[in-house]
């Protein structure tokens, strides 16, 4: 594969949801979402169930793709944040590290200040965290040492069920 | 790149529909989602000109099941085919576990679908991937249009890797499902590799 994939493990996961969790409360925020650049949720917290959470992550990813697309078009290397202020609702995505997008949605109970200052301060600790799975992955591909991956018996049939067959 | 999480215990992958303007692609993932089990399928997003062209994207989240006790789900994205449209294409490919390939089989949109596949290899090579390696399904629609070039022509002109070959109707759906297992196939075996 040309690239690493992105593995996460119970521990760093548990980590993440915290973080996020924090950021939702300090913040005021309405939901707090975790999303890879590729356009998949890797974490969630708030009032989740009120948005359909898959879509809202490969949007973000498309949104953010596409702004990258115009920084470079104009000589920026990238647009680290991106705000979008609605009647009620406001959005504000932020970029953290290589692969992650942060989204916090916020009401009139919260302030842009308030939510770019938090944002700040757990990014830098979710960055901590999505540098510690990269040098274990990039460990792992250096000395072959890799953890036994569950689909390494993987089988026709396996495939053949996942269709209904 | 594939997306494991061991804490809830799922695998994401992602899979791109490629090919020329007006081949079939959005054709192929509406069919899908008209089928799949509504539990099984997220929400269809399209974003689309008013004329229905795709401007950016489709995206469709399917629910497969479960393997070695891992949730298996797929994303289904689409590319905006017209060729003007190539910065947008190339951002799609980010990330992506596998291609399907979707060939006109008209006649006159033999060279756009050569256009097309030469364009996916310089834009996966710029996302990092090789053509000739990454999980890949050619899939020939449109098989009922009287224009429709012959199988082995198109095979002669379209496929060089030996890669799986699916014939269509994607509007009837036929095809439309052993396409995207073919890929599926691909891409898991690829897990069991890496």
């Amino acid at each position: 594969m040309a690239k690493l994939d992105l593995i996460m493990f119970e521990e760093e996961y548990k980590l993440l949801q915290e973080i996020i969790g924090r950021l939702a409360k300090d913040a005021s925020a309405k939901v707090v979402f975790l999303v890879d650049k590729n356009g998949q949720q890797i974490a969630a917290a708030g009032d989740v169930k009120s948005i359909d959470a898959t879509s809202l992550a490969s949007l973000t990813a498309g949104n953010v793709a596409a702004t990258d697309g115009l920084a470079k078009l104009i000589g920026e290397k990238e647009f680290s944040l991106l705000f979008h202020e609605g009647e009620k609702d406001n959005l504000h995505i932020s970029i953290v590290g290589k692969r992650g997008i942060l989204v916090v949605i916020f009401d009139q109970n919260s302030s842009l200040a308030l939510v770019r200052l938090r944002v700040k301060k757990a990014s830098k600790e979710l960055q901590e965290i999505f540098d510690q799975v990269e040098q274990r992955a990039q460990k792992e591909s250096d000395t072959g040492s890799r953890f036994e991956s569950p689909f390494s018996e993987i089988t026709d049939e396996d495939i053949d069920r996942l269709f209904g067959d | 790149m594939t997306f494991i999480n061991y804490a809830s215990r799922e695998i994401n992958c992602k899979i791109v529909y490629y090919g020329p303007g007006l081949c079939g692609k959005t054709t192929n993932i509406q069919w899908i989602y008209e089928q799949a089990n509504p539990e099984k399928k997220g929400k269809l997003v399209s974003l689309a000109t008013e004329t229905d062209r795709t401007l950016f994207f489709d995206f469709l989240p399917l629910d497969m099941g479960t393997v070695k006790g891992f949730k298996v789900r797929f994303h289904l994205y689409t590319v905006p085919g017209q060729v003007f449209y190539d910065a947008s294409r190339k951002l799609i490919l980010r990330g992506c576990d596998g291609i399907i390939f979707v060939a006109d089989s008209q006649r006159a949109r033999m060279e756009a679908n050569i256009e097309s596949i030469a364009n996916l290899a310089t834009n996966l090579k710029e996302n990092g991937f090789d053509i000739r390696s990454i999980p890949y399904v050619l899939q020939l629609n449109k098989r009922d249009m009287p224009s429709a070039a012959p199988v082995t022509e198109m095979e002669r002109l379209l496929r060089f890797r030996g890669e799986p070959m699916i014939e269509a109707v994607a509007n009837q759906g036929t095809g439309v499902i052993e396409t995207l297992k073919a890929a599926a196939r691909q891409i898991l075996m690829e897990l069991q590799r890496s």
